[in-house]
């Protein structure tokens, strides 16, 4: 019954559904797990890497850095900067990912060029679901296969922490997961998150949470992507900080979770991610 | 023919502008209002070419609804000025350009500073803690160099005001009458120039109207027994 309202992303089954745009939430279920952790101080964000692999050349990329550096950061596959005071976590076909990316980009820098101020996030949230439905109406294309995290700051709301899917909803959270065991982790979340939660115990929630959502036992930098979205303490501007590999160690150390790379090396080349796409739907 | 004076001080940012309209030598009407608020804590004071200010400043005004509208706040003082002055630099470069000298004033609530605005004709923006346009520029920002300081009371602000007036009253040959307002965390409130104490009769009416809203709101909270008619309306309207 259900093939024959598959194919057209824009007509509803009797069953009065929308085939496409669950397919496309499957799709996103089965990626790298993005997580989310918000505080009064900051917030925290995690991502679980798929495509890692000895033979992956990541020589030219740069993987992190602090304030305009973590624009630098197009190693990563999970963790954008979107604006100065905007960061993403996406789950999805990455593909998807990139083009939104790049319209979430222009439309944070068109905000910027007419009122010389950051985006709002949540307007930027909208412009992004705003796009996001138009695929799942008008005809002929398919939805993004994308789900996506947002942590920001503006003088309006303070921190804010969002979640968007592929029908182009999207809502606010304390803290939120997408992507591979989204509901378990969201259960861990709920049963630890306090609301007077500082930015440290914010990371520490985020990382321990990750840690029992993720098959490997160890975490480490080769698996994991890592930024906080926090205030400069002199200036009050927002600061993003994509974490460096060895920052993110260092890190792991500190809370027990792994971050030593002798013990990690077997578990990435096992699940041995980057040859296991092999077509242009890799989700990550 | 025209004068309007912007100060800022420690929380809140004033207003004023002359109220005459005419031409040449003549002067058609003495009571114009050419001040325009264009949000709960923004408003611009506006001179130039008649026609083209109403015109300007209604689409400012419009667009600064929409804004709020589409996005469920306003503007902050210093999005809206670049979007204004950027109105002005597109409209210098089309086939009519509208010639508006305005000074935009605003109170932003997100970290309690004001902000005050210079900008004119050619898309010229300043951030001013003090400002005029049009004949005061001429007389009156000596006077406001020398009285003004930074963090000074709304008491001190309109003295400030009332000495550039003078000095405009003073030195040029026109007679202008004047009307203001000032801009705080609460919004903005009209400023009775010609009052003994302009900044105490603001406060008696804000006094006034907190009461006013205290009694409202006990009326809504009172037992509906007491007067089950009248309870069910008042409620609604607080």
């Amino acid at each position: 019954m259900a093939r024959r309202y598959d194919s057209r992303t824009t007509i509803f089954s009797p069953e009065g559904r929308l085939f496409q745009v669950e397919y496309a939430m499957e799709a996103i279920s089965h990626a790298g797990t993005v997580l989310a952790v918000l505080s009064k101080e900051g917030i925290a964000i995690a991502a679980e890497k798929k495509v890692t692999g000895k033979l992956l050349d990541l020589s030219l990329t740069t993987v992190g850095g602090e304030g305009s550096e973590a624009w630098m950061a197009g190693g990563g596959e999970k963790i954008f900067l979107l604006n100065n005071n905007i960061l993403t976590g996406l789950a999805g076909i990455t593909s998807d990912a990139n083009s939104l990316v790049n319209f979430a980009r222009n439309s944070a820098q068109r905000h910027l060029y007419s009122y010389d101020e950051d985006i709002p996030v949540e307007m930027l949230v909208q412009r992004l679901c705003d796009m996001k439905q138009g695929y799942t109406q008008y005809g002929g294309l398919r939805p993004f296969g994308v789900s996506l995290i947002y942590v920001g700051w503006d003088p309006l709301h303070g921190f804010q922490l969002y979640q968007s899917d592929p029908s182009g909803n999207y809502s606010g959270w304390k803290a939120t997961c997408i992507g591979a065991n989204h509901s378990s982790a969201a259960s861990l979340l709920k049963q630890d998150y306090k609301d007077d939660i500082t930015l440290e115990e914010a990371k520490s929630l985020c990382l321990k949470t990750m840690s029992k959502t993720m098959d490997s036992t160890k975490l480490s930098s080769e698996k994991l992507e890592f930024a906080t979205m926090t205030l400069h303490a002199d200036t009050k501007q927002p600061l993003a900080k994509i974490y460096r590999p060895a920052e993110l160690d260092e890190l792991l150390q500190q809370l027990e979770l792994g971050g030593t790379k002798e013990e990690t090396v077997g578990v990435g080349e096992g699940t041995g991610g980057g040859g296991s796409g092999g077509n242009i739907a890799v989700s990550t | 023919m025209e004068c309007s004076f912007g100060i800022t001080g420690k929380d809140y940012v004033l207003l004023a502008s002359d109220m005459s309209a005419g031409r040449s030598i003549l002067q058609f009407k003495s009571d114009e209002n050419k001040i325009k608020e264009l949000g709960p804590h923004l408003a611009m004071a506006y001179g130039g070419e008649p026609g083209d200010t109403n015109n300007f400043a209604d689409y400012i005004e419009r667009n600064m609804r929409l804004y709020h509208i589409r996005h469920h706040h306003a503007l902050l003082p210093h999005a809206a000025s670049s979007w204004i002055r950027r109105s002005l630099a597109d409209s210098i470069r089309s086939r009519r350009p509208y010639s508006v000298n305005l000074l935009l004033a605003g109170f932003d609530t997100t970290d309690d500073t004001p902000h005050l605005y210079w900008i004119d004709y050619l898309g010229t923006k300043a951030v001013v803690p003090y400002a005029a346009h049009g004949m005061g520029m001429h007389v009156s920002l000596s006077t406001m160099d020398k009285y003004w300081h930074p963090n000074q009371d709304r008491r001190d602000g309109v003295d400030v005001l009332k000495k550039a007036i003078a000095e405009a009253q003073h030195r040029l040959s026109i007679k202008f009458t004047f009307n203001a307002i000032i801009i705080d965390k609460d919004g903005i409130h009209t400023v009775d120039l010609a009052a003994e104490d302009p900044i105490g009769k603001i406060e008696a009416e804000k006094a006034a109207k907190a009461e006013a809203e205290a009694a409202a709101a006990a009326a809504a909270a009172a037992p509906p027994a007491a007067a089950p008619e009248a309870s069910a309306p008042v409620a609604a309207a607080a």
